[in-house]
């Protein structure tokens, strides 16, 4: 149980890896180095009896057995290392020549490397030895003397041996510490997503400030915790509006039904406050689909019906629809606008949006005022150039709506896109504190925004939309003008 | 009129086709989807108000495409509680003439169907649209009442010819807002009510009798008087 749950564990198991892989790292180390040491001795001393083992051939090929004795007890003088093992015998084993006393027991076959312990001048010893059988029935024993290099190689196995200990048991300690690194690490992320589990939204991992790969990860979560955090918000504030703001035309509704039926006395009577209740219930229903729509519109699915679309048309029927309502309260409505200005959206929802602010503006202003719809291209070509970097960025087209009304005090001007907010001097003026939200919405499913300003005196809102870089206006114009140069 | 009415909802049904009736109309009801498409492809209606979500496994988009599936030309209006803007597309691409959403008020249901009834009786193409002493010339845009000019913008030149082409119906707000401004949303204010005002001043104010008549909890009418 606790050892399937430990290998679960990421830190567990990549400590585990780094172990094992320095562990297999040293010990073929180990092993090359043992071959390139200790098995070079070894092949060595091969290769010094064979070399000695071809010259005595070659001797008793050219002089037979007393060439070959002869020469036998010539290496054994030249031998300065006094290493070199030889022995020849007869067909009966009987010594001829050599240092060895008797032929060995163990030296049975041909063609096969012998070692072993031998008694030399008194003193025991390594021998190293292989058997030639000559014509004749004679037979010679070729070989080296090993004793001090049997010493070095255990020498350097134990060496080696102790190293890959050694190393395995840092790769523990090192696996131990990856591990510990590894949790530290994610545990600053963990912390912050079980808090967050718990229901504390507030809580954002921290950054080390290194910009590495976990600093990306918890960047890439702080955001989505951003997200989650407004779309929550959101949640938030519909359940409110629900509790309060809906509670309240509901109430009325059901008092006037309820209150018809306790205490009218006639028909008439009855009639007119069902109807009224009717006209109540239409507004919550009005209500309900703003919120739904606001909603439909947050969610992003009405970005699948964008396209490229020419502002100035919508924005002249939003003026011809409120011409009338403005004129009719006395309020002069402007319009300036160029007269193409390319975009990519929804041309209903921004038109529904740029409604909303012009049905705004000329709600709350007194009889006499002005209210100015402008719209505009924002980009500066000149930047282009500086910023090269830049250059892909597109345009903005700015929408403004300026009016001379009451405005929205500099405290409230960030809560005023919230849903039902009211603001105290609006309280008196229709509507149901949607209007703004809407506009919000909007301008976020085109990546653009709102901002609201003082106009000293009334309200200045602002709808900025991004427009794609190949139908750029200020980019065509430059482009046209272009086109004019070239031919003068 | 003969009216098929598809709606599961009982009380919903009940009041639709007691209200229609009130008005004048022959109407049937069938409960279920099935029912319904059996009904509406068998026998000769003039308009059919169909429910989008009904009981008996054939929904009413079903009914909608197996009708013009078989060339059935019968208007149709969708009633439905989904109002989302892609439902409604969904709705209209399917063969529907016109969407309506839960809840509703009746009058404006009654003046839809009314509204495509007329629409559904294949108009020849007009050039002239005359209403007791009020002519609009549609090729030379121009409008005269007892013989003299009227000098309307092209917007209020819209409006009344969309009053005209449905005289002596009713004609509620949003149907202004949808066939004259092409607005699909709720303008919050009384923008209508200021359109048809202003052109009243223009087309009745100078003369002895009133032709645009508002209807009460309801909208707008063009009739003789």
């Amino acid at each position: 149980m606790i050892s399937s749950r430990l290998f679960r564990s990421a830190s567990f198991r990549f400590g585990v890896i780094y172990a094992v892989l320095l562990m297999a790292s040293a010990t073929a180390l180990a092993l090359f180095l043992w071959w390139a040491t200790a098995g070079l001795l070894e092949r060595q001393t091969e290769a010094a009896i064979h070399a000695d083992a071809q010259g005595l051939a070659e001797r008793w090929a050219e002089g037979g057995l007393p060439a070959l004795v002869m020469t036998i007890e010539d290496r054994m003088t030249q031998n300065v290392d006094d290493d070199a093992i030889y022995l020849l015998t007869d067909p009966l084993m009987n010594r001829i020549a050599g240092n060895l006393q008797r032929w060995p027991n163990e030296a049975s076959q041909v063609g096969v490397s012998y070692e072993f312990p031998v008694m030399r001048a008194g003193m025991r010893s390594l021998a190293h030895v292989q058997r030639y059988d000559l014509p004749g029935g004679f037979h010679l024993l070729i070989g080296r003397d090993v004793e001090i290099r049997a010493h070095l190689r255990k020498m350097l196995t134990d060496a080696l041996v102790w190293a890959v200990v050694v190393v395995c048991l840092l790769a523990s300690i090192g696996a131990l510490l990856i591990r510990g690194l590894f949790r530290r690490t994610l545990r600053n992320i963990s912390a912050t997503t079980t808090a967050i589990a718990a229901g504390d939204l507030a809580q954002r991992v921290q950054l080390s400030g290194r910009g590495d790969e976990f600093d990306q990860v918890a960047e890439v979560i702080n955001d989505m915790l951003e997200r989650i955090g407004r779309l929550m918000d959101g949640v938030r504030q519909v359940s409110n509006a629900i509790a309060h703001d809906l509670r309240t035309p509901i109430t009325r509704a059901r008092t006037r039904l309820e209150d018809a039926l306790l205490h009218a006395k006639t028909e008439d009577a009855l009639r007119a406050a069902i109807e009224r209740a009717t006209v109540d219930l239409d507004g919550i229903v009005g209500v309900f689909q703003a919120l739904l729509r606001i909603a439909e519109i947050e969610a992003g699915s009405r970005r699948s019906s964008f396209r490229r679309l020419d502002l100035v048309p919508v924005l002249a029927d939003v003026i011809d629809l409120y011409g009338a309502v403005a004129e009719d309260r006395d309020v002069t409505l402007t319009y300036v606008a160029p007269e193409h200005l390319p975009a990519f959206g929804d041309a209903a929802l921004l038109q529904q949006a740029v409604a909303n602010m012009v049905d705004n503006a000329v709600k709350f202003s007194p009889a006499g005022a002005t209210v100015r719809l402008t719209a505009r291209p924002d980009s500066q070509p000149g930047a282009h150039a500086v910023r090269p970097s830049e250059a892909h960025s597109g345009g903005k087209i700015e929408i403004e709506v300026a009016d001379q009304g009451i405005g929205i005090p500099a405290d409230d001007r960030a809560r005023a896109t919230d849903r039902f907010f009211r603001g105290e001097t609006a309280r008196n003026t229709p509507g149901s504190g949607l209007g703004l939200s809407l506009v919000l919405a909007v301008a976020h499913l085109h990546g653009g925004t709102l901002r609201l300003e003082d106009n000293a005196p009334g309200l200045r809102a602002i709808l900025t939309l991004p427009v794609p870089d190949d139908i750029d206006p200020a980019k065509r114009l430059a482009s046209e003008s272009n086109a004019v140069v070239t031919p003068a | 009129m003969r009216i098929l009415v598809v709606e599961d909802d009982k009380d919903v049904a009940g009041f639709v086709v007691r209200g229609l009736k009130e008005a004048g109309h022959v109407v049937e009801h069938a409960d279920n989807g099935r029912d319904g498409l059996f009904m509406a492809a068998s026998e000769a209606f003039d308009a059919v108000i169909l429910d989008r979500m009904l009981p008996g496994g054939i929904d009413g988009l079903k009914i909608l495409e197996t009708l013009r599936g078989q060339q059935n030309t019968v208007p149709v209006l969708i009633l439905s509680a989904l109002a989302e803007v892609d439902d409604r597309v969904k709705g209209l691409k399917a063969g529907s003439d016109d969407y309506l959403t839960k809840p509703f008020a009746f009058a404006e249901l009654l003046a839809r169907v009314e509204a495509l009834t007329r629409r559904g009786k294949g108009d020849a193409p007009l050039t002239k649209l005359v209403v007791e002493d009020l002519e609009l010339d549609l090729l030379s845009r121009q409008v005269k009442r007892a013989g003299l000019k009227v000098d309307l913008q092209p917007r209020e030149f819209r409006l009344l010819e969309y009053l005209m082409r449905h005289a002596g119906q009713v004609v509620t707000r949003t149907m202004l807002l949808e066939g004259v401004w092409d607005y699909h949303f709720d303008p919050q204010t009384n923008v209508i009510d200021v359109h048809v005002s202003r052109l009243r001043q223009k087309v009745d104010k100078p003369y002895p009798t009133a032709l645009i008549h508002t209807v009460r909890n309801a909208g707008y009418m063009l009739r003789a008087e």
